[in-house]
């Protein structure tokens, strides 16, 4: 058959788990062994008939056994259709594409982990490499905030990295509720609970729009040098592969630069944030 | 090759040759206009048109392109569709050859894009010297494109009645070898083309207040001109200074299923960063919700981003955007505009 970049390799889901009344976590089989993917990178999602969306790989390579991981969360029309799937279903592949992060440079590091509501989707796969690589790396610390409690992702693998003594997991929600006996506030009021030593730390931040001005406040002023801060940027896109334009901040591609940016490099665009 | 003459009597001949083995694509009178059409008569062939609605880009990239078909019966199977014909592009201006060769560079880069390299390489492109100025729009010879001495396969001068025929590349040396009639060029030939080459230069004039090896800095340095908000006040957000823009490629992608939802193709579409939704995300988050940072963006791309992408300015000089605009947008103003906003 003929090649062509825009044709997706079928594949099947294999499971799908509610994770929130919004989002569900799909997994799927690689579509030829395995996906060969880095944390931070995308893939192109199709349902045949409605259409394609990026989704962030959210299972971690060291655990990929012939499979990946999805979290989707419902909003239009490709996710609307993935979320009326059933295990077994026939999905489209393509990708991985853009850029991961850069864990080689994370090695010896501390690393500081701010993912906001569904921005834990794509740093979860660099979180679970790096909890099944631990030795290689100085302090885990995780700040995750989302809205409300029902809102949480991932809510075993939370607990676990809250029970661990070598994960600083702190969780805040905006607003709680009944069952919540934890941190109420948004996600920077869980700043001044943590001390750094900033020149040793790496951060990674990923959230809904908004949330990367006041995240960045609470990182840059903690002295951790810019450079030293990683960013996952969404973009609208069509093609993934630098052709369509859709992802376009200036002059970088979200699906090509990116999605995964150093701060250094990306700040003096003024349409990144 | 050495330089060939063909009568002007003998093109209606050639072309006729070539539509037996391809499809013939040329310019030809639409009202007052003209655009690049298949030819089904070489008659109404006009190589002196002055410039067409749409550019030769649709040949390579068409408004709409299949990209794949899936059957959606109990095992889903996509197929990849490439839809090439045979083609002779035939009397293309060089402002649009060189976008023309911009877009070979954006669709082989990085991942090369099956479609429009299957078409591209099925596609011989004869081009044609342009001897005056199309309008008062155009700014070719600013942009450097007023003439090319690549990109064709074979390129046409005319000489009163009739064409010198350089054939640069191999593919264009077998057409005339095995359909035209051509006779080598004469001294006297030379002469005449060294006449028309040597006064069409001064037909054309400069409509940029700098050289544009300056665009990318410049616009650099611009990025917060009040320009912007001037013509994001302007704009109808229409999108068809985009549609005929020879180096506009940025496209759209969608799925459709047929009445029994029994089978269904994939598709492109141009699509144009002047509308509303084009950098709209599902969160309702519009990166360019603003029709000034959206005019932005599209000079930005002519003059910079592209440049730093591609190592090519991202505009021609063709003028079609200027022409097109009910807005009276024009490129070569905002371009001066910024130039002698602060010399
Ligand atoms: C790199 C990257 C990674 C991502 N990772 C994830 C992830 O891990 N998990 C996840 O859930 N999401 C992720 N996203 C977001 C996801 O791609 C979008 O939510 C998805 O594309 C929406 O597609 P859809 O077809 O379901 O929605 P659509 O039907 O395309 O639209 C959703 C909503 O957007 C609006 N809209 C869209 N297009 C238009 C239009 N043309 N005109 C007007 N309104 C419009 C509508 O209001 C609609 O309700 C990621 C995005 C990127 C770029
Ligand atoms: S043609 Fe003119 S009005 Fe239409 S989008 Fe372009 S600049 Fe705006
Ligand atoms: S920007 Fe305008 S003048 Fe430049 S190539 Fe495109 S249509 Fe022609
Ligand atoms: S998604 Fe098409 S260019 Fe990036």
């Amino acid at each position: 058959m003929e090649k062509s970049i825009y044709t997706p390799d079928m594949t099947r889901v294999i499971d799908i788990e509610e994770l929130t009344s919004l989002e569900k976590l799909f997994t799927i089989k690689s579509p030829n062994g395995e996906l060969g993917h880095e944390p931070g990178q995308f893939v192109m999602v199709s349902v045949l008939g409605v259409g394609e969306a990026p989704i962030s790989i959210s299972s971690s390579p060291s655990r990929s056994n012939g499979h990946f991981e999805l979290c989707v969360r419902q909003v239009g029309n490709v996710t609307n259709a993935l979320h009326a799937m059933q295990p077994g279903a026939k999905v489209g592949i393509r990708g991985p594409f853009g850029t991961g992060f850069p864990i080689e440079k994370m090695r010896g590091k501390d690393l500081l982990f701010a993912p906001g509501g569904l921005g834990l989707a794509p740093l979860r796969s660099l979180i679970n490499q790096v909890v099944d690589e631990r030795s290689s790396f100085g302090r885990v610390i995780i700040l995750y905030g989302t809205k409300g409690p029902s809102d949480l992702l991932f809510r075993d693998e939370l607990d676990e990295w809250v029970a661990r003594d070598d994960i600083e997991c702190l969780i805040t929600v905006d607003r709680g509720d009944e069952t919540w006996d934890g941190h109420v506030g948004v996600i920077t009021t869980l700043f001044p609970e943590i001390t750094i030593n900033p020149r040793n730390t790496i951060a990674i931040t990923c959230g809904p729009p908004i949330m990367y001005r006041f995240v960045l406040m609470e990182l840059l002023g903690k002295g951790i040098p810019e450079s030293q801060i990683y960013l996952s940027l969404e973009r609208r896109m069509k093609c993934g592969v630098g052709k369509c334009g859709h992802c376009q901040i200036e002059s970088l591609y979200c699906c090509q630069d990116g999605p995964v940016f150093n701060y250094a490099k990306i700040k003096g665009f003024e349409e990144a944030l | 090759m050495n330089l060939k003459v063909l009568d002007k009597r003998a093109i209606a001949p050639l072309v006729e040759a070539l539509m037996d083995d391809y499809r013939v694509v040329g310019p030809q009178a639409k009202g007052s206009k003209f655009t690049f059409e298949a030819v089904t008569d070489p008659a109404n062939l006009r190589f002196d048109y002055d410039t067409t609605i749409l550019p030769p880009k649709k040949v390579l990239l068409p408004p709409q392109e299949r990209l794949a078909t899936f059957t959606l019966q109990e095992d889903l199977q996509v197929k990849t569709v490439l839809e090439t014909e045979p083609t002779v592009l035939l009397g293309v201006h060089t402002c649009d050859l060189k976008a023309i060769q911009l877009l070979d560079e954006v669709f082989s880069k990085d991942f090369p894009d099956a479609q429009y390299l299957a078409q591209r390489e099925q596609t011989i492109l004869i081009s044609l010297e342009c001897l005056s100025p199309c309008d008062e729009h155009s700014f070719c010879k600013d942009m450097g494109t007023l003439t090319a001495s690549e990109g064709s396969d074979i390129h046409l001068t005319e000489i009163d009645s009739a064409y010198i025929v350089d054939a640069t590349t191999e593919a264009g040396e077998e057409l005339l070898a095995r359909y035209a009639t051509v006779r080598d060029a004469t001294e006297a030939d030379m002469q005449k083309l060294n006449k028309e080459l040597g006064a069409k230069w001064p037909k054309f004039n400069y409509q940029l207040d700098f050289e544009t090896a300056k665009l990318p800095s410049m616009l650099e340095a611009a990025f917060e001109h009040p320009l912007w908000n001037d013509l994001g006040d302007r704009c109808l957000a229409c999108g068809s200074c985009t549609n005929v823009c020879p180096t506009c490629y940025c496209f759209n992608v969608y799925d459709e299923v047929d009445m029994l939802l029994t089978k269904g193709t994939r598709s492109r579409n141009w699509d144009s960063c002047q509308l509303d939704e084009f950098a709209r995300v599902a969160g309702g988050e519009n990166f360019r919700e603003a029709r000034a940072a959206r005019q932005r963006h599209r000079l930005m791309r002519k003059g910079k981003y592209i440049y730093e992408k591609f190592d090519e300015l991202g505009c021609v000089g063709c003028g079609r955007c200027i022409r097109t605009c009910t807005a009276k947008i024009s490129i070569v103003e905002s371009f001066n505009t910024i130039h002698n906003g602060k010399k």
